[in-house]
């Protein structure tokens, strides 16, 4: 019986630890909710935040429309960045938004196609032929970019498959599984050694927009803040620009 | 409670017990509360939901054939046959039960994908089997042979040898026993794994989404619409997901309810 009264007191102890730890903790971590294809980037973007702050930051990246989705459902967080504006827009509607969204980074859709190219894909016209070609589902941002573009350019393609997300399609063709897809730049770049990368002609002028804003129930709105600042900061456009994402015009 | 034989478990177990169910029962009854019931008929009949359940159907269906006809021979002889390494052929035909399905789907791209170990051999015959039906009706019996062959084999090593014996005595083929008496006899057994095996074809998604891919009429089921209908359009999603839940709980009593009367009398 003393053996288990001891453990009991031991036991206490420790969850009690735990419970300080993580309080402790929660004064300085900033939590920051990211498009998936914002990865990398805000890796080093964190990195050089909490260098400037000494605001830990805790990233945590996924779908746009999934991080909206968590986000409804009471997940925690202090800004969120989104790959396209439509999700900000859902994120605003729902009341999830302490501040008005900023737009910092800019991406656009270039046709990829396996290092040696077995198709011979120059253009997007050279899609309608036959080639296995991979998108992503209209569903997602980057299938509604894709419509957008095939569409501005009068090609109509049946493609081999939709994926849900910019990475299955990229990753179907850095297989060979797929004789061309479309992805964004920044993925296509991350992927450069094992792609062929195609630049589409029109694709830079109508880019998809990535907004951040710092979230209504943020535990602290002002380091919040002050990321967002930081995404603005010529530090911060200098690394999303060498992921490949465009800068935005201050205008 | 008090009538209960000897052998039964102490009271306690009562609490786990419920708490298990509701754990189960909860997310399903949660799904239910979700649903605006009166626009559940316009759901389900939208293009998209149509196509994906036709494609589910007739793609579940023909896996289950495929199951049968490779899985009961497979069963038939791993009931009966004593050779050095069955318990490892066992192993690797249940390899599907514990395996990701995602990992099985990545399994069979390097096999019939474009680049994969068969890749070249059906190029060459003018097949294409990635992004096609067939590589859709593929990940579905990959991941549900196992259930066919499981349940098969139990019901034959349930069986009487005295029954086979006395068919053999009087003079009928192995052919013949096969059609005429083991067939029969294991047909409840054969009937719920093809309805599991079906069942688990019609919830497949890890697979087909690795492997197959996702195009409207082609390779988009119902598992992989529910999962891109989210993103934009969650009511149609939860109406298919009903609609699942639905035939789940149809198959299930289909498979088990028998069992499960059987073990009562």
């Amino acid at each position: 019986m003393r053996s288990w009264r001891v453990l009991l007191v031991w036991a206490a102890a420790a969850f009690a630890a735990l419970l300080g730890g993580c309080a402790q903790q929660q004064e300085q971590v900033l939590t920051v909710l990211a498009a998936a294809s914002l990865h990398e980037p805000f890796e080093e973007l964190s990195d050089s935040y909490t260098a400037e702050t000494g605001v830990v930051v805790e990233l945590r990246t996924a779908g746009s429309s999934g991080l909206v989705d968590q986000l409804e459902n009471g997940a925690p967080g202090d800004v969120l960045a989104t790959a396209d504006q439509a999700s900000m827009a859902h994120a605003e509607q729902a009341g999830l938004l302490g501040s008005a969204p900023a737009v910092f980074a800019q991406n656009h859709l270039v046709l990829v196609t396996p290092a040696n190219n077995p198709a011979q894909i120059r253009n997007l016209d050279d899609l309608a032929n036959g080639p296995t070609v991979i998108l992503c589902a209209v569903q997602v941002p980057c299938g509604a970019a894709a419509a957008r573009l095939l569409e501005s350019a009068g090609v109509a393609l049946s493609p081999s498959s939709e994926e849900l997300s910019v990475t299955d399609v990229l990753g179907r063709v850095r297989t060979g599984e797929a004789d061309a897809g479309l992805v964004y730049i920044t993925s296509a770049l991350q992927a450069r050694e094992e792609v062929h990368i195609i630049r589409i002609e029109g694709a830079a002028e109508d880019p998809n927009r990535y907004p951040a804003a710092v979230l209504e129930a943020a535990e602290h709105p002002d380091e919040a803040h002050a990321f967002v600042e930081h995404l603005l900061s010529e530090k911060a456009q200098r690394v999303l620009a060498d992921a490949g994402f465009a800068p935005v015009n201050d205008s | 409670l008090r009538t209960l034989p000897a052998g039964a478990p102490p009271r306690w177990v009562l609490l786990p017990a419920l708490l298990g169910t509701l754990l189960i029962l909860l997310p399903v009854a949660a799904v239910l509360t979700r649903l605006e019931w009166a626009e559940l008929p316009a759901l389900l009949t939208s293009a998209a939901a149509v196509d994906a359940l036709t494609l589910s159907v007739w793609t579940a269906l023909a896996a289950t054939l495929t199951c049968l006809l490779l899985g009961v021979p497979l069963a038939l002889l791993l009931a009966n046959a004593r050779f050095r390494g069955l318990a490892v052929v066992r192993s690797v035909v249940l390899l599907p039960l514990v395996l990701p399905p995602v990992v099985g789907g990545l399994a069979l791209l390097y096999t019939f994908g474009r680049q994969g170990l068969l890749g070249g051999a059906f190029h060459v015959m003018g097949i294409q089997v990635a992004y096609s039906s067939l590589a859709v009706v593929l990940a579905q019996t990959f991941v549900a042979m196992p259930f066919l062959v499981v349940s098969v084999e139990t019901a034959v090593r349930g069986l009487d040898r005295d029954v086979l014996d006395a068919a053999a005595v009087d003079g009928a083929g192995r052919t013949g026993i096969l059609r005429h008496v083991t067939v029969p006899l294991i047909l409840p057994g054969l009937v719920s794994g093809a309805v599991l095996a079906f069942a688990r074809s019609l919830g497949e998604f890890g697979a087909t989404l690795a492997f197959a891919g996702s195009v409207q009429g082609v390779t988009r089921t119902v598992p992989l619409e529910i999962y891109l209908q989210r993103e934009t359009d969650p009511d149609a999603a939860i109406a298919l997901s009903i609609l699942l839940i639905g035939v789940a709980v149809v198959v299930i009593s289909l498979a088990y309810g028998r069992h499960v009367r059987l073990a009562e009398r």
